[in-house]
C-alpha cells in the first residue's frame, strides 16, 4: 500500500540536498571541530559556515546563533536564561499564552514551582493572542514575554511583529518559539523585534536532534551545559557537524523556495479545508488566514481522534490528532481546550500537516476516505446517535 | 504504545456492532467528556444471550474491547456474562496498554449495566454489589493509578 504521509508538523522527510551536506561529515571530514588540524578544521569551517547561512536567513549575526539539539532545548536554555537573570534583578513575572508548545508551558511551570509568577495570555476561539491583552499583562516586573510563532496543532501565526515591537517599546525581553514557522514564512528577527527565537531542523526537511537558539547581541545568556568552549562556553559538547551542515542545507532550500512552496501548499491545505467543513458537524480549528501554508486542523463531533487515526493508518494516510488517546492522559490537547473547544468535540480532533511534497492526487485520496471513515466511526457511535437525535452530549 | 494485532483486529473489523430495537437490556457506561461511551444491547431468551450489539464512541481499546466482549458474552447464561472481568477481555485481546486498561473495566461494566436493565426491566431482583458500574465510567480514577 502506498502511503501517504501528512504529519509534518510532526517531522518532515529530509530534503535530498541535506542529506548530501551531512554525508561526509560523517566519514571523510568526521574531525572534531575543536581540533587544530586539518581534519578538525574542516569540521570547523562547515560549523562556521552554517552559522552565517542560518543567520543570514533570520536577518541575524552569526555571532548570534548558538547551536542546540532542537527545538526543546532551545526553548528551555532561553526561558531559564532569563529568568534567572531576571530573578537577580528582582523581576519575577513572565508572560505567555495558554497554547505553547509543552517545551515552554513545563519549563514555565517548573519556574512557577521556583516562585515566578506567569501569565498565561487567552488565545481566543481562533488561536491567537491579541495585543491588548499583552499590553495589560505587562508588569514592571516582566522579565520575559514568550510566545509562539506559529501553533503547532492548529497551525494559527501570531501578530510576532507586533508583539515584538511592543515588548522592545516596554523594555521587556521576547523569546519565540518558531519551530514550525522557520522555513515556511517568511522571519527577520529584526523587523519583528525578536529577542530570542527557538528552531528545529527537522520541521523543514533537515536532520532531527538540532536546532538552534538564537539570541540578539545584548541581550544576556548564561551557559546552559558546563564542559568545553563550544558555543562561546555556553553550550559545551563537541558539535553535531553533520547535522549542523543538513540543517543549514534544508534551511536554504526550504528559505529560497519559500513563495514557490507556499503556493502549492496553501492550494492542497485550502482544497482539504473546503471539502472537509461539507462533512456536517465539522470545524476547522484556528483562524483560517492567520495560518500556516500547511496545517489542517479539524474536530469531528461524535467521534474520538485516536480511532479516527488508526482507522486512516490502515488506509494509508499518516496524520496526527490531539484526542486524551493520543496523548496517554485523560484530558484532550491543551491548545484545544484553550481555544474553548468543549472535552468532548477536543476528542474528535484531526491534523493533516502537508508539505511540498504532497500532491493533489494524494489529497484527492484522503477526501475520498477520510470521510467514509468519519461515517463509519459515526455509525457506531452513540454520541453521533445522540447528536443526530437533536440531543447534546 | 502499540496495540497487538488483536486489538488492532478487532479494531478494524468489530464484531456484533450496531444497534438493536427490541433488545431485552441496555446498558450505557462511560461519558464524553472522558472520550469513551459504551453502549451494549442484549436480547435474553431463558435466562440465555442470545443476541448483543454495541456502538462505542471512544479510541481503537475502546471498540477493540466492546466488540470481544460481545463475543465473550453471546450464547452464555447470563450469570456466565456477569463473571465477564476486565481481566479477562484483556487477556482475550492478548494485553492492552497500561493507559488503555481502563477500556476494559468499561466493557465488563457495559455488560453489567445491560444485565441490570434487563433485571429491572423484568422485575428480578439482584444484589447491587454484583453491579459496580452505577452508570458513569471509572476511568478516570484508574487514569489516576496509571500516573
Amino acid at each position: 500500500m502506498n502511503r501517504i504521509y501528512v504529519d509534518n508538523a510532526a517531522t518532515t522527510a529530509m530534503c535530498g540536498e541535506a542529506v548530501s551536506a551531512m554525508l561526509p561529515y560523517f566519514s571523510s571530514a568526521y574531525g572534531n571541530p575543536s581540533s587544530l588540524h586539518s581534519f578538525g578544521q574542516e569540521a570547523a569551517s562547515a560549523i562556521s559556515a552554517a552559522r552565517s547561512a542560518i543567520a543570514n536567513y533570520l536577518g541575524a549575526q552569526a555571532k548570534e546563533i548558538y547551536f542546540t539539539s532542537g527545538g526543546s532545548e532551545a526553548d528551555n536554555w532561553a526561558i531559564f536564561s532569563t529568568a534567572a537573570i531576571g530573578a537577580k534583578k528582582g523581576k519575577k513575572h513572565i508572560i505567555s499564552t495558554k497554547f505553547e508548545h509543552h517545551a515552554v508551558l513545563h519549563t514555565l511551570e517548573k519556574l512557577e514551582k521556583e516562585g515566578f509568577e506567569v501569565t498565561y495570555l487567552d488565545v481566543y476561539s481562533d488561536g491567537i493572542v491579541r495585543l491588548d491583552d499583552l499590553r495589560g499583562a505587562i508588569r514592571s516586573d516582566t522579565v520575559l514575554v514568550t510566545i509562539m510563532y506559529a501553533n503547532n496543532e492548529i497551525g494559527t501565526i501570531q501578530p510576532i511583529a507586533e508583539i515584538g515591537k511592543l515588548c522592545r517599546e516596554k523594555g521587556v525581553l521576547f523569546h519565540t518559539d518558531a519551530v514550525q514557522a522557520v522555513g515556511h514564512v517568511p522571519i527577520n528577527v529584526n523587523e519583528e523585534f525578536i529577542d530570542m527565537l527557538s528552531l528545529s531542523a527537522h520541521k523543514f526537511h533537515g536532520p532531527k536532534g538540532t536546532g538552534v537558539l538564537y539570541c540578539r547581541t545584548g541581550v544576556q545568556l548564561q551557559s546552559f551545559i558546563n564542559g568545553g568552549a563550544q558555543e562561546k562556553g555556553k553550550r559545551a559538547g563537541t558539535e553535531n557537524v553533520a547535522s549542523i551542515a543538513g540543517m543549514s542545507a534544508a534551511l536554504e532550500k526550504s528559505c529560497n523556495e519559500m513563495n514557490a512552496n507556499a503556493v502549492k501548499v496553501t492550494a492542497l491545505r485550502d482544497k482539504l479545508i473546503d471539502e472537509l467543513l461539507k462533512i456536517p458537524h465539522s470545524r476547522l480549528n484556528g483562524d483560517r488566514k492567520s495560518r500556516l501554508p500547511g496545517n489542517v486542523s479539524f474536530c469531528f463531533e461524535g467521534i474520538e481522534g485516536e480511532s479516527l487515526l488508526l482507522s486512516l493508518d490502515l488506509k494509508g494516510i499518516c496524520a496526527s490528532s490531539g484526542s486524551a488517546c493520543t496523548s496517554g492522559s485523560l484530558d484532550p490537547s491543551h491548545v484545544l481546550l484553550a481555544i474553548g473547544l468543549p472535552h468532548e468535540i477536543a476528542h474528535g480532533s484531526l491534523r493533516l500537516s502537508l508539505c511540498e511534497y504532497n500532491t493533489m492526487e494524494e489529497i484527492d485520496y484522503i477526501l475520498k476516505t477520510l470521510p467514509e471513515i468519519v461515517e463509519r466511526l459515526r455509525e457506531m457511535s452513540p454520541v453521533w446517535e445522540r447528536i443526530v437525535n437533536g440531543g447534546a452530549f | 504504545m502499540a496495540y497487538s494485532e488483536k486489538v488492532m483486529e478487532h479494531f478494524a473489523n468489530p464484531r456484533n456492532v450496531g444497534k438493536m430495537d427490541d433488545a431485552d437490556g441496555i446498558g450505557e457506561v462511560g461519558n464524553a467528556r472522558c472520550g469513551d461511551i459504551m453502549k451494549m444491547y442484549i436480547k435474553v431468551d431463558k435466562g440465555i444471550i442470545t443476541d448483543v450489539k454495541f456502538n462505542t464512541f471512544g479510541c481503537a481499546s475502546a471498540i477493540a474491547t466492546s466488540s470481544i466482549a460481545t463475543e465473550m458474552i453471546k450464547g452464555k447464561p447470563i450469570e456466565e456474562a456477569l463473571q465477564l472481568t476486565n481481566k479477562a477481555v484483556v487477556e482475550a485481546l492478548d494485553g492492552l496498554p497500561p493507559a488503555k486498561i481502563h477500556c476494559s473495566v468499561l466493557a465488563e461494566e457495559a455488560v453489567k449495566a445491560a444485565v441490570a436493565d434487563y433485571y429491572n426491566k423484568n422485575g428480578i431482583a439482584y444484589d447491587d454489589k454484583e453491579f459496580k458500574c452505577d452508570g458513569c465510567c471509572h476511568s478516570c480514577e484508574l487514569e489516576n493509578e496509571h500516573k
